[in-house]
């Protein structure tokens, strides 16, 4: 039996071939290595260089306080220690004396963080002078010096002390903003959307505002801010550095996000069901509340939720409204000055000192942590409620 | 060239209503009353026209079959039946068409209220994602026409059973309607349309998507509606419409080439065209 199913071993062409496709598939398993690296190494970097910002080195002092005390705090402190902890620890000593004169006297144990060299010290990021790093070895092993998890990261505001800088008011100040993004982008998006593909006839002037939605989209995010400067602070007068004006420019931003992906959910709605709710008397807003709505709502909340993640990321329009503020006490208000996540970490990353490195890093984590549960929350729902016909 | 080919149509049709008159042949004693009629409707989408002077009518109680090859305008004539037309932008109208000798292209005439009375069924079921419940009570609730739960109760029983469907799923009316098979979903959209008390129920080939036992269910169903309702029914499906429909039309290139009951139509077609259609020499 003469074979030729067999005959490529020979064959040039089928060789060549069969070399060509497997030179274009290594290509790509490459790309997407180097892809996956990149995305490893930025990782382990962030990670390596910000978890230890979730801890901090405390010492257990005793504070007095004494006559001097009450007038620089610092003075509560044996003098042996005073190099070592944190200036903010004794800081507000006169005040308390102040406004509780019968300490005034009186000396109490606690424990307080360590100047934030001492901190980076035993975090192996900087060194001491023999001294004092002798001096601090001994304490730590003497049990006066330990290391706790940094919950102040997370309860309190920004610092110039280091040790004590946390990303409280950022975290407050993101939330207000993309309320107010929230706020006022998700309604008038979603209307927005409901009218161009439901109410609104297919004539040029429809058309031009399609293509001018579309066109928003890709405006770069920092002439948003220009345009929030401009008519929100300029014109209108709100507060600069407020939450309010950042929520209002970030909405500019994310409305076309909303109002192209509302559409995109509210295409999905197969035809025939509008059909079937006109053909039994239903007014255009009948169909839409009844039918389109129920039925897109998954799809509009995930491409709502899609568009504030971006805005939560978003810096350069808020650095325009003066939304990189140095806030240390977290804005009760939309009307007080605030500060975002994203600019948090960039005042941070500008800082010379080695203690904010750390910080900086941390910040990013949080960041981005927060960014992949939104987008995970995304996917989720949408996964979950998505529909097929 | 299109305008042309307009004109040439357009000059077809003038001599084609010279030679039929479009009536049935049928004893004027014995016709039964007109319940929908259009007359001299001409329709265009942009500058294409679909239908030239349409003079036809629906007579109360009875199947009224539209046949014709693709394309040829009787789904478009269907839905000018309850206005679906006016969702399609650009679609152009001339001429008028009556529900009881009334109007429906006048300008006071409230298109939904024109829709409780004149109800469709399509091509594809097409139930709503809710329950088997909700896809009836539904209209109803809207409509103001059934508002106390008893009330819509007994309206979901009857509609259900008028439609042939109580009895498959008269123990999972919470059940979503999507979970039916193809040919209950049929049925369901027919209860639904019900439902909202129509007086005409258009239908638009309402069996092409369903196999054939469910074709069969869905056409005794027809029959029985016949008693109540005035139906307009498209299909490609010669064999039904010789079987569910009273009177047949026969559209062809968006003109009505020959109206008249069923039986002649197909067993003594006047119409060279009608015959070499039927006969399955076109379409």
């Amino acid at each position: 039996m003469q074979r030729r199913l067999t005959g490529s071993a020979e064959d040039p062409r089928i060789k060549a071939r069969y070399r060509s496709e497997k030179r274009f598939k290594s290509y790509t398993v490459t790309a997407l290595f180097v892809a996956f690296a990149i995305i490893i190494a930025f990782f382990t970097d962030i990670i390596s260089q910000g978890y230890t910002a979730f801890w901090k080195t405390e010492i257990k002092v005793t504070l007095d306080y004494n006559e001097r005390a009450a007038r620089i705090g610092q003075f509560a402190l044996a003098e042996d220690l005073r190099d070592i902890v944190s200036r903010g620890a004794t800081r507000s000593i006169p005040l308390e004396i102040r406004n509780n004169p019968e300490l005034a006297g009186t000396t109490r144990e606690a424990w307080v963080p360590t100047y934030s060299r001492v901190d980076q010290y035993f975090k192996g990021n900087e060194e001491l002078p023999p001294e004092m790093a002798a001096q601090v070895e001994s304490l730590k092993e003497a049990g006066i010096i330990r290391t706790t998890f940094n919950w102040a990261f997370f309860t309190s505001g920004d610092s110039k002390l280091p040790e004590l800088a946390g990303i409280f008011s950022a975290m407050v100040g993101s939330i207000l903003v993309l309320f107010v993004t929230l706020i006022v982008a998700f309604p008038i998006g979603v209307m927005s959307a409901i009218y161009l593909e439901e109410f609104a006839p297919d004539n040029k002037l429809t058309q031009i505002i399609e293509v001018n939605i579309n066109n928003l989209a890709a405006v770069p995010s920092i002439i948003f801010g220009l345009l929030g400067l401009a008519v929100f602070i300029n014109t209108f007068g709100v507060p600069r550095s407020s939450a309010l004006v950042g929520g209002l420019t970030l909405a500019l931003m994310t409305l076309p996000i909303i109002i192209i992906s509302t559409r995109a959910a509210l295409r999905a709605v197969p035809d025939p069901i509008r059909l079937g709710a006109f053909a039994m008397g239903c007014s255009r807003w009948q169909v839409v509340r009844d039918h389109v709505l129920p039925l897109s709502l998954p799809g509009i909340l995930t491409g709502t939720i899609i568009g504030l993640a971006q805005a939560m990321g978003e810096t350069a329009p808020l650095i325009i409204v003066g939304m990189i503020a140095y806030i240390p006490e977290a804005p009760g208000s939309i009307f007080e000055s605030a500060t975002v996540l994203p600019a948090q970490i960039f005042t941070w990353a500008s800082e010379p000192r080695k203690a904010f490195v750390e910080k900086t890093a941390a910040g990013i984590i949080v960041l981005l942590a927060v960014l992949l549960t939104l987008n995970a929350l995304a996917v989720f729902m949408r996964r979950k409620f998505e529909r097929r016909w | 060239m299109e305008t042309e080919v307009k004109t040439e149509t357009t000059a077809g049709a003038q001599t084609m209503s010279q030679d039929v008159n479009n009536t049935p042949a049928v004893d004027e004693s014995t016709r039964p009353d007109v319940k929908m009629s259009a007359s001299q409707l001409n329709l265009w989408y942009g500058d294409t026209q679909a239908l030239y002077d349409i003079n036809l009518d629906m007579y109360s109680r009875e199947v009224t079959a539209l046949i014709g090859p693709s394309g040829c305008g009787k789904s478009t004539f269907l839905r000018c039946l309850n206005r679906m037309n006016d969702l399609i932008p650009q679609v152009k109208l001339q001429g008028n068409v009556t529900l009881d000798g009334e109007d429906i292209y006048d300008h006071s005439v409230d298109v939904v209220q024109l829709r409780t009375f004149v109800g469709m069924v399509f091509q594809k079921p097409n139930p709503f994602p809710k329950s088997i419940y909700e896809n009836i009570a539904y209209a109803p609730r809207l409509h103001g026409t059934g508002t106390s739960r008893s009330e819509l109760d007994d309206l979901v029983e009857s509609s259900l059973k008028r439609a042939g469907l109580w009895n498959e799923v008269a123990d999972r009316l919470d059940t979503p309607g999507t979970e039916l098979s193809g040919g209950q979903q049929q049925r369901l959209c027919i209860a639904r349309a019900i439902a909202v008390n129509p007086e005409v129920i258009l239908m638009d080939e309402p069996a092409s998507a369903l196999d054939p036992l469910a074709t069969a269910t869905v056409e005794e169903l027809i029959h029985e509606l016949k008693d109540n309702y005035t139906i307009v029914i498209v299909t490609h499906n010669l064999q039904q419409a010789a079987r569910v429909a009273g009177y047949t039309a026969f559209f062809h290139m968006g003109k009505v080439v020959e109206f008249n009951d069923t039986d002649t139509l197909f067993t003594n077609p006047k119409e060279q065209r009608t015959e070499d259609y039927i006969t399955g020499r076109f379409g």
